[in-house]
């Protein structure tokens, strides 16, 4: 890890501490929420940007933690903290079992596969109505809402608990791809024969790679659901993989950053193009077209390829 | 309901699905198996054509044709303003990614927010019917061991509709057509060539970039025609493209990447698991059920059911 | 989108339409009782407008019903403002899409409380974007009135903040359509319900309130959300069924019916169906002519009745319905007749209850909600066109008339009207009891 690679990243983290005392209260709420997201958009760029496992199912670890941690918080009083951590256990659990099935398959039949398993995910959450009160959701009491003498519910808390969060899933995925696994993981994105050519286990560390990720997606989820108070059928939907994949092609597959970014780009599109038409979803579209045009490899992505070569 | 006419119902209905899976499949199927990029945007052109077949059944309306005329226009003219709007999209964009599969990904995300929004703004939030050109019901016949031996009898419930049936007959003329024109016509053979080696065609002076742009609209106009077909049945919303994607992906890659046939047979399987599965369990289950028996095939036999290995 | 709506600009407070103020004149008594305001409103010491956020289903699968919502909306805040607005103040109404999501509702809530400056939000009809959203309107103080006939609110998952004053919720419908489905149509009933959110209501109430009025349910099909056929799923209606009940909602409702007619041919039983099932939709489509002779729950008649009476009539002119509950501009354009008219009593609520807490600035949104919460009866009138109403303070939900109505020819003609009376059950919670 160079001086360099961890100045820009401490720089952004110190940044969004000062943000918290300085942005108005909407934008606020708005960086919260966005960096609760950029931690799922991290996590799947561990598979998705640095190992190449086109997954469209991610959904399915962020509804894993999300609902690990509502139906704990909910059925069993038990408090934000350990619920959380239960979350983790279910993303990580789901995460091996259908990384041992799926990555079987690649290319393609991995992306079906996911997706498949997504809808599945997603059908049971609706199946279990009983529990889970299917599309309507649960909202979560306000008083498992609390770690310690911290409201949850309350604003300046939420975003230091969100910039906490953000921060570490920051400097996890930088430390992750400084380090030799995370070289491996490039290696089997670029190419895998001669990966386990070379005599690394490819499966194995794909199998790691994805339950990594799905444990990180996880941890986004079941911060949401606490912070956010809801959780929901529709975050399990494959509108979330779909978002996921943009996000990171957007800021930039196998960057640290790009997530980040990309996140905070759609959010910030869709807010202003709605203030200007009811048609936003034009603007997005058309923005998108854009950017595959002129900036191929997402906005990050882009500044690495014009200006600085070795960007993580 | 008993047990006999109930699965002959459901493989009916399972066979209407099947049809028009095939026709929107083989369009995915194709752009796949020609160009190599997945086309998310798949869905909006379906979506497309049963709203366009919305606009010229009403426009022939106010012109005072009958249904059956209105139809025939709608099945003409939609697919070809669809497939002209994707042939449009491919030039404008899709070439300039030189067709790169996750640049195509993100730009074919991006143009179904248009097309989306452009429905939307366009045609409106309410899903509108269209009407079929004929859709008498039929009630069906069932035969079962009565006292005086075999019997015929109509069960409750157990019918369909002409209209039904047409479709799945016009859908297997159009895939017998679309068969012959990929394996005896000149153009088809050139897309096969695309298919198998864009460079080598290029150097035998296939014009590639013509027959990317072709195959795009070709590929968008089967979905369109899917479209048409199902919109009286199913009336035409802006929405509707989402799970028909989802769909005709999953029957893609069953039936092996590229392979026509098996997109074909794959359509069958799907269309008809759908039905019969929905038989023996409550609804969401039976979806789960299904969901997970496709997953499961891919995982145990990830090139598809007619795919080769390693190509 | 952030709009402020162009009509409250030009026909507002300030320069009344004669258009306008001779409705408000024809309104008669209700006008009379809104004269002083006139005077209020010149002495009023800001002019500063009351600002209303909206949250529209601009987008996604609720679409067909914002745009209703939306004009609806848009009809009251011309007339509440032509009768002199609230607290002699101007109102405006600040629209929001919400897509029809959950997390987009909770945006589009701060935005209302932090960027907007809105007073109080209102209008969320998906009862899942409301459960979504109800979390962050207490969590930022922000008075959330909702549209959505849910039993979330009476049930007690919510919170202080959020109240339902303008529309029933689907509980208390079901009690009141119970009694005259076993008396009037079977005693067997076979329920069709969305395996969703929504269904779920229908699921848990109406089996309790069918076998209390006498009958049971023989069959229970839940249909996945997404399923565009549905002709497979029918056979799984028990033979012996009497009435079939369904309750089907989004985009693929009118292939539900049609599909449910094809399948039963010239042989159905009773049919009793919630307009959900139809909203929006033309009952003249081609498909839809089986339906004829079956009866449809409604939260306020979409068909204009023989003996409406003139406030229903000014209401429909207001928001420009015909006869037939379509848009006077556009006969195809059929509206959301039987939810819609909450959003028009809701913003009469919000007036009611703004006037009587004296509000004058976000500082008083607590009090708007105990003056809500205050409220009892409320009389059939041009603020409540569907009729009269009683609120429940403590649970956050009002009960009103409930309508059944028959297919004939094309048209829903009311059959009965259960009033409101006849469709409370006891409390399951006590917001008031609960800290702001």
């Amino acid at each position: 890890m160079t001086r360099r690679d961890l100045t820009l990243h401490l720089g952004l983290i110190a940044g969004l501490f000062a943000l918290h005392f300085l942005l108005p209260a909407y934008h606020h709420g708005v960086f919260a929420r966005v960096m609760v997201l950029a931690v799922y958009a991290i996590g799947y760029n561990i598979a998705f940007g640095y190992t190449g496992l086109l997954s469209l199912g991610h959904a399915m670890f962020f509804g894993a933690g999300m609902y690990g941690v509502g139906l704990a918080s909910y059925h069993f009083a038990i408090p934000a903290l350990p619920a959380w951590i239960i979350g983790l256990g279910c993303g990580a659990l789901l995460a091996l079992v259908v990384g041992l099935l799926a990555l079987r398959t690649e290319g393609v039949s991995f992306m079906i596969v996911t997706l498949m398993f997504a809808q599945a995910a997603y059908l049971v959450i609706l199946y279990y109505s009983e529990y889970t009160r299917g599309d309507d959701g649960l909202v979560i009491p306000g008083d498992m809402r609390a770690i310690g003498s911290w409201d949850l519910s309350d604003e300046g808390t939420r975003y230091l608990l969100a910039w906490a969060l953000f921060s570490i899933a920051l400097m996890l995925s930088l430390w992750l791809v400084r380090h030799p696994f995370g070289r491996v993981l490039v290696a089997l994105r670029e190419n895998e024969e001669r990966a386990r050519l070379l005599g690394y286990d490819t499966g194995g560390r794909k199998l790691a790679a994805l339950v990594i990720s799905g444990t990180i997606s996880a941890a986004a989820g079941g911060a949401y659901a606490t912070m956010f108070g809801y959780v929901g059928a529709s975050f399990a939907g494959v509108q979330y993989s779909i978002f996921a994949l943009l996000w990171v092609l957007l800021g930039g597959a196998g960057t640290v950053l790009g997530p980040f970014v990309g996140v905070l780009f759609m959010t910030y599109l869709n807010d202003v193009a709605s203030g200007v038409t009811e048609a936003y979803m034009l603007i997005a579209g058309v923005v998108l077209v854009l950017l595959t045009l002129f900036a191929p490899q997402g906005i990050v992505g882009e500044i690495r390829r014009r200006f600085w070569k070795d960007l993580p | 309901m008993e047990f006999g006419p109930y699965l002959m119902l459901a493989m009916l209905e399972g066979a209407v699905l099947a049809a028009v899976l095939a026709l929107m499949a083989s369009g995915l199927s194709l752009v796949f198996g020609v160009m190599r990029v997945v086309n998310v945007a798949h869905g909006e052109f379906y979506m497309l054509g049963a709203v366009m077949a919305w606009v010229v059944t009403q426009f022939m309306m106010g012109l005072g044709g009958g249904p059956a005329v209105n139809f025939i226009a709608a099945a003409v003219l939609a697919p070809l303003i669809v497939g002209s709007i994707a042939a449009a999209a491919d030039v404008v964009i899709l070439k300039r990614l030189n067709y790169d599969p996750e640049r195509v990904i993100v730009a074919t995300i991006g143009l179904l927010y248009i097309i989306q929004q452009a429905a939307l703004m366009g045609y409106g939030p309410d899903a509108k019917p269209v009407v079929a050109p004929f859709n008498e019901r039929i009630a069906l016949p069932w035969v079962a061991w009565g006292e005086n031996g075999l019997e015929m009898y109509y069960p409750w419930g157990l019918s369909t509709t002409s209209y039904k049936l047409f479709v799945i007959v016009a859908a297997v003329v159009i895939l017998a057509g679309l068969r012959l024109f990929m394996t005896r016509s000149r153009a088809g053979l050139v897309m096969r060539a695309t298919q198998l080696d864009g460079e080598m065609a290029t150097a035998f002076g296939i014009p590639v970039e013509r027959v990317y742009a072709i195959v795009f609209g070709a590929g968008a106009a089967l979905a369109a025609l899917a479209g048409v077909l199902i919109v009286p049945i199913q009336q035409a919303h802006y929405l509707m493209g989402g799970d028909a994607l989802l769909l005709s992906f999953i029957v893609v890659i069953i039936g092996g990447l590229g392979s026509l046939a098996g997109t074909v047979v794959a359509a069958v399987l799907i269309g008809m698991s759908d039905g019969i599965i929905s038989v023996f369990f409550t609804p969401t289950l039976a979806k789960i059920i299904a969901t997970l028996a496709v997953a499961l095939v891919l995982v145990f036999r990830p090139q598809g059911l007619f795919g080769v290995k390693n190509r | 989108m952030t709009e402020t709506t162009s009509k409250t600009k030009t026909s507002g407070l300030i320069q009344p339409t004669r258009r306008g103020a001779l409705k408000t004149l024809a309104m008669g008594a209700g006008a009379a009782a809104t004269m002083p305001l006139w005077a209020r409103y010149t002495s009023a010491q800001s002019a500063e407008p009351i600002r209303i956020g909206f949250g529209k289903h601009a987008t996604g699968i609720g679409a067909a019903y914002g745009r209703w919502y939306e004009r609806t909306s848009v009809a009251a805040i011309e007339k509440i403002n032509g009768e002199g607005g609230i607290n002699g103040r101007p109102v405006e109404l600040v629209t929001e899409d919400d897509g029809t999501d959950p997390r987009r509702a909770a945006e589009v809530l701060e935005k209302f409380a932090n960027q907007s400056n809105c007073d109080v939000a209102f209008g969320t009809l998906f009862s899942h974007v409301v459960v979504g959203a109800a979390p962050r309107a207490g969590e930022l103080k922000l008075p959330y009135f909702v549209c959505s006939e849910g039993h979330h609110v009476a049930s007690g998952m919510l919170n202080r903040w959020t109240m339902q004053p303008g529309i029933t919720d689907v509980k208390s419908q079901i009690s009141a359509m119970a009694p005259f489905i076993t008396d009037v149509l079977g005693k067997k009933v076979t329920m069709i319900y969305p395996d969703y959110a929504f269904g779920y209501d229908h699921r848990d109430n109406l089996a309790p309130a069918i076998e209390a009025a006498g009958g049971e349910i023989v069959g229970s099909i839940a249909i996945p959300p997404t399923e565009t056929s549905f002709t497979k799923y029918f056979p799984q209606i028990p033979r012996d069924t009497e009435v079939i009940y369904h309750v089907m909602i989004g985009p693929a409702v009118l292939t539900f019916v049609k599909e449910m007619g094809e399948f039963f041919g010239p042989s159905r039983p009773e049919i009793f169906g919630f307009i959900d099932s139809l909203e929006a939709t033309d009952l003249t489509s081609p498909g839809l002519e089986f339906l004829d002779g079956t009866y449809f729950w409604e939260g306020m008649p979409r068909y204009l009745q023989d003996d409406a009476p003139d406030y229903v009539t000014a209401y429909r002119d207001a928001v420009g319905l015909d006869a037939n509950g379509a848009s006077v501009s556009d006969p195809s354009d059929v509206s959301t007749s039987a939810h819609m008219f909450s959003c028009w009593e809701t913003l009469h609520v919000i007036k009611a209850g703004m006037e009587a807490a004296g509000y004058q600035s976000t500082e008083d949104r607590q009090a708007l909600i105990e003056a809500v919460e205050a409220m009892t009866l409320m009389e059939a009138g041009p603020a409540h066109p569907g009729g009269t109403k009683m609120f429940n303070g403590k649970t956050h939900q009002v009960f009103g008339p409930q309508y059944i109505s028959k297919v004939e020819g094309g048209k829903l003609v009311v059959q009965k009207t259960v009033d409101y009376e006849e469709t409370m059950y006891p409390d399951e919670v006590d917001y008031t009891s609960m800290s702001f």
